[in-house]
């Protein structure tokens, strides 16, 4: 990462917002980065986020989070890195349609798949002592950069 | 936070969602549509308009109020979206079930 910031928050919802106006004002230094790509980001880093803050609770750490957002020429890189108990992202079923009989009992398991869609690249790095989120948007080239 | 004016038109609940839903934010509004669906109120209608951002615990939400309101022969259904949430409800199959009218 060229340039970038790092920012550590509380395991709480309510950073979220700030998480997401940050990230995206970071993004948005780039002038080349169109608006569509931004939003996608905002949802993508929520969504990251969000299950770094569940899973801290749900191993009810006092560990904070950390989120790393980076600008290089061609990408923007975002890294939620988390202190829970990890998962094995092989192990995610897919969740039906919603107008699947049955489904509506199940009101989560949009969000991987939200950010498989939104990013252009992820990587999931999970294990006992943490999970770590990299989210890639790539970037049209500038042109005020050689 | 997020601001929930309400209008109660015929046997329908009007609510406008002023703000984001989130994990923060998304359990005041499913507070509110327990409430309406315990007191009778089993149609709703939720107006998106002032709405800018909504992720996965809203669609959850949302989702919990459709489930909730159809398990009393009620419906829910979503108008007001912007093109992103209009993009985002197709993208998760939510455009299927919870039915945008246009005003």
């Amino acid at each position: 990462m060229t340039t970038g910031i790092t920012l550590e928050i509380p395991a709480k919802a309510e950073y979220l917002s700030l998480v997401r106006a940050v990230v995206v004002s970071a993004a948005a230094l780039d002038p080349a980065v169109e608006d569509q790509r931004l939003e996608d980001l905002r949802l993508a880093v929520s969504e990251a986020t969000t299950n770094a803050i569940r899973s801290h609770a749900n191993l009810g750490s006092e560990e904070r989070i950390t989120i790393r957002c980076g600008l290089t020429a061609d990408r923007i890189e975002v890294e939620v890195q988390d202190r829970g108990p990890g998962f094995n992202p092989e192990n995610i079923t897919p969740v039906g349609p919603l107008d699947q009989p049955g489904r509506l009992n199940y009101e989560g398991g949009f969000g991987i798949p939200l950010m498989r869609v939104l990013a252009d690249e992820i990587k999931i790095n999970s294990a006992d002592e943490g999970t770590t989120v990299q989210l890639v948007v790539y970037t049209p080239p500038s042109n005020e950069s050689s | 936070m997020i601001g929930i004016t309400e209008q109660f038109r015929d046997n329908w609940v009007l609510l406008q969602i002023n703000g984001e839903i989130d994990m923060a934010t998304g359990p005041q509004l499913r507070q509110r549509i327990v409430q309406y669906v315990q007191e009778g109120h089993v149609n709703i209608i939720i107006d998106l308009t002032e709405v800018d951002f909504i992720d996965s615990t809203g669609l959850g939400v949302l989702i919990g109020g459709l489930k909730r309101t159809r398990s009393h022969d009620g419906d829910l259904q979503c108008i007001g979206l912007s093109e992103s949430l209009k993009e985002m409800f197709k993208l998760t199959g939510l455009d299927a079930v919870l039915t945008e009218q246009d005003t």
